[in-house]
């Protein structure tokens, strides 16, 4: 099958039910993708499907069809999005493991709402788990990158 | 890099010229002039290396695992140094003898250790490359090297000026100084300041490297079908259908389980799927943790290795006014970090080659070495990143590291062992399971005169190799601490700790903050209840309690003044606080909580820290939030159940750890000290879940003594 990944099409032998994730990382290499749970508990494998943020470890290859798929190497050429520029002004990362799932839920909901509450990020947040207990450095960035994106796109 | 140490490579750059490397052959009667010399000089190897493309490298000795090291270390070199701050690189150095903890004598991360353990050590080594690199500059001059300063990666003769990296070949053809001078606090520029950290943009961009994240041509990927109850052996396996899976390629048997090696990590978890196992239980499948609990309940009744004793407890408690007897229990708790344990393994021709995140890399070396049957140093350890630690990856037994070299051993080939969620919540090496029965006495007027108090559960260190070293007259200080060196014990003029430690087969290890996590839940529930039963304001008490513990107070009092404990809240919400001292450190934790519908919720926890100097303040701070969030886990909700030897919790749906949604606002206030500095890692870890349980009581007047707290 053929996958759009980062703007470029890869043409992958897979069963159909094999995970977005494991064809990500294992076939196209594309490690920044991580894997924590397996089950949609942790949101480390985030990633975008049309620019809606999707766990990569239960959504099936054959799902994907022709759907755009970004992840964190394609977030932007040169990790100057917002989020990853609001992410490292605010001091954000720890063991930095479950921070590409989280900028990418970020990322996401920056798209549908790009001046979010704080009871929206709990919301779109909730989902992505971090053990080093970066969330309150998470939410400061969020609202970081909102600023940012606002003074990008007046 | 591969096939070659780290060692091997600095000496083959050194000659070949293509970079330079300034390697550290330190005289050992090197002595930096600092108040305190180090307790082990900087050892003969290379913790440096400045390029001539100017780039300096930090070899760091210890594992970044989230805690912020590799900024932290590379500070201390930079500061003596004088180097440029955008120039530094860091590197995690390979296992070796001289990467040894300066203190603990093994490579090793852990114990909220590594800034102060390396605080004199790598501003040592920061200050004798500056001095080689200024009298190879005097030599080029033809000048006295006092005639020069060093400063922002040059070193200078009046106006004019020469690179680091144009002098570091000449530089490391010197001998190494005999003695340095270190810059006084005075000077300081980075030490002490807030520094963003170094490995943001690489975490950020996904081009950090965990060790899940390794590959090569020819690596394959295996699972291991473990046991389904600890101790549990193989008797016997059929394999057909799991070897019928496309990208299988071998099913092998290790002695922790049965290994499916496979192309990829989906082949390999469809054929572990498919594979029949015939298990020989044994002992292990009688646990069961709410009877394990009452067992407990019945030994702490029993006289136990006395581990603190003063007075005639007994007598005191029998003369008292009053008493109270309380008991507390955790359960058992999984690390679950978030990058899955896993470790990749390639012996071939005579050598070991290992690639996982560790905290413990002599320790696994050896290990290693051991099964793959050659020597340690024929074997190599690199250390990616660390997706998280917090202690599950400083294994004694070398748990996940042992098998992976036996599956790569069996297989034959380069190989990664990959567990999933599942394996590390039901893989053991648990916070162990803890009871606490404390009888205290008080007189007349609520002073306490007696503290009696009986602590059960399983030693961390038992059946380790530290056991022999740390394990003194059948007490484990790892079970005790925060206990038996509490201030408020030692104000107390009768007081006895015993310890009960009996074994079973649910393997056990440290977790964040170790002891302190049970000790510091009991010893500060059960003042708060001294505090109510004396009806007396729990800060006072604590205030009039605390007089052996200055450090204790000034924290006590900076927390209590920035959370306006004596304002009033809005109804609905209460204050708890708590104070503890672990790893050197102090800290004192305000919580402010409101219940909805029988559900704790934390809206904001003020944190004050003692920790001597804060080398990196920005670091410190996201230390202790994220230790108030580990902490608040097993506050609120994480837990796990054994039955018929079977844990229970499998994935982050039931072992539930904290999120973002319940993340209260903590706010993180840095005592100005002068004390010894302490660690950061892990201290504030303990005291959230007493501060929490205090707050929950004098909301609602229920006094929770199990974690995780619920409210009925």
């Amino acid at each position: 099958m053929n996958l759009h990944v980062n703007g470029k099409t890869h043409e992958v032998d897979v069963p159909a039910e094999m995970p977005l994730l494991w064809v990500l990382r294992d076939r196209l290499g594309f490690t920044g993708v991580k894997f924590g749970c397996g089950m949609a508990q942790c949101g480390a494998c985030t990633v975008l499907l049309e620019g809606e943020a999707v766990r990569s470890c239960i959504t099936p290859a054959s799902a994907v069809g022709s759907g755009k798929v970004t992840t964190i190497e394609g977030l932007s050429p040169d990790g100057s999005h917002p989020v990853q520029l609001a992410w490292a002004e605010v001091d954000v990362v720890q063991c930095g493991y479950c921070q590409s799932g989280q900028i990418m839920a970020a990322a996401a909901l920056l798209a549908s709402k790009p001046d979010p509450t704080d009871a929206d990020i709990d919301r779109a947040m909730a989902g992505n788990i971090c053990r080093c207990g970066t969330y309150q450095r998470i939410r400061q960035a969020v609202h970081r990158a909102a600023a940012m994106q606002r003074r990008a796109t007046p | 890099m591969t096939g070659m140490t780290r060692r091997s490579f600095l000496r083959t750059t050194a000659i070949g010229g293509a970079g330079l490397v300034i390697a550290f052959y330190v005289p050992r009667r090197t002595v930096a002039a600092v108040a305190e010399p180090p307790k082990a000089l900087p050892p003969p190897d290379a913790f440096l290396r400045i390029a001539p493309d100017e780039s300096v490298t930090v070899l760091l000795a210890h594992s970044e695992m989230g805690q912020g090291i590799w900024t932290t270390l590379a500070m201390l070199i930079a500061e003596e140094l004088e180097c440029e701050w955008s120039r530094i690189r860091v590197e995690h150095a390979p296992a070796a003898a001289v990467y040894a903890h300066t203190v603990f004598g093994m490579q090793m991360t852990g114990g909220s250790s590594t800034t102060w353990s390396e605080f004199d050590r790598y501003r040592t080594v920061g200050a004798m490359a500056r001095d080689m690199l200024v009298r190879a500059a005097a030599k080029r001059w033809k000048v006295a090297p006092d005639q020069l300063k060093a400063e922002k990666g040059h070193v200078w003769k009046g106006k004019e000026k020469i690179s680091y990296g144009h002098l570091a070949e000449a530089a490391a053809k010197l001998k190494p100084p005999a003695h340095v001078t270190l810059q006084a606090p005075a000077e300081w520029t980075l030490i002490g300041k807030p520094v963003p950290r170094l490995d943001s943009r690489e975490k950020t961009t996904g081009a950090a490297q965990f060790g899940i994240d390794v590959h090569f041509d020819g690596l394959r990927t295996a699972l291991v079908a473990r046991p389904p109850v600890f101790g549990g052996t193989v008797k016997s396996f059929d394999a057909s259908a799991a070897r019928a899976v496309p990208g299988v390629e071998q099913v092998v048997q290790v002695p922790s389980g049965v290994a499916v090696v496979a192309r990829d990590f989906y082949s390999a978890s469809q054929g572990r799927d498919g594979l029949k196992v015939e298990w020989e239980l044994g002992p292990g499948a009688e646990v069961d943790t709410a009877r394990l609990l009452a067992d407990y309940r019945q030994l702490a009744r029993s006289p136990g290795p006395v581990a603190l004793e003063k007075g005639d407890c007994d007598a005191a408690l029998g003369g008292a006014a009053r008493r109270l007897e309380a008991e507390y229990d955790v359960p058992y708790l999984a690390h679950a970090p978030m990058e899955p344990l896993n470790c990749t393994v390639r012996i071939e021709g005579g050598r070991c080659e290992i690639w996982t995140g560790t905290q413990f890399q002599t320790n696994d070396q050896a290990a290693a070495a051991g099964i793959a049957g050659v020597p340690p140093e024929r074997v190599t350890v690199h250390t990616p990143f660390l997706g998280g630690g917090f202690g599950r990856r400083a294994n004694p037994r070398a748990d996940f590291v042992s098998e992976a070299v036996h599956v790569a051993k069996a297989a034959g080939v380069p190989v990664k062992v990959v567990w999933t969620r599942e394996d590390d919540i039901r893989g053991g090496y648990y916070r162990p399971m803890f009871l606490h029965r404390i009888e205290v006495g008080l007189d007349p007027q609520g002073v306490p005169v007696a503290w009696k108090h009986a602590i059960v559960g399983q030693s961390i260190l038992a059946g380790t190799p530290f056991e022999g070293m740390m394990v003194k007259g059948g007490i484990d200080g790892t079970s005790v601490e925060g206990a038996v060196d509490s201030p408020y014990l030692g104000a107390i003029p009768a007081r006895r700790v015993s310890l009960h430690s009996p074994r079973n087969p649910v393997p056990v290890l440290w977790w964040r903050s170790v002891g302190n996590t049970h000790t510091a839940f009991a010893v500060e529930s059960m003042v708060d209840e001294m505090a109510h039963a004396a009806g007396a304001d729990p800060l006072r008490f604590r205030t009039a309690l605390l007089g052996s513990g200055p450090r204790h107070l000034k924290v006590l009092a900076l927390a209590a003044e920035k959370a306006g404990w004596d304002q009033p809240l809005p109804k609905g919400r209460a204050r708890g606080l708590a104070v503890h001292e672990s790893f050197g450190s102090v800290v004192a934790e305000v919580a402010e909580v409101s219940v909805e519908k029988a559900r704790i919720r934390v809206h904001k926890v003020t944190c004050a820290i003692d920790c001597g100097l804060a080398v990196n303040p920005l670091g410190v701070e996201a230390q202790v939030q994220g230790s108030v969030a580990f902490g608040l886990g097993p506050t609120l909700r994480s837990a796990l159940t054994i039955k018929a030897g079977r844990v229970r919790e499998g994935n982050f749906d039931d072992y539930e750890v904290l999120r973002l949604d319940e993340m209260p606002e903590v706010a993180v206030h840095i005592l100005p000290s002068q004390e010894r500095m302490g660690g950061v890692g892990e201290p504030a870890t303990a005291p959230v879940a007493p501060a929490v349980a205090n707050a929950v009581f004098a909301l609602t007047g229920q006094r929770l003594r199990s974690l995780p707290l619920r409210l009925t």
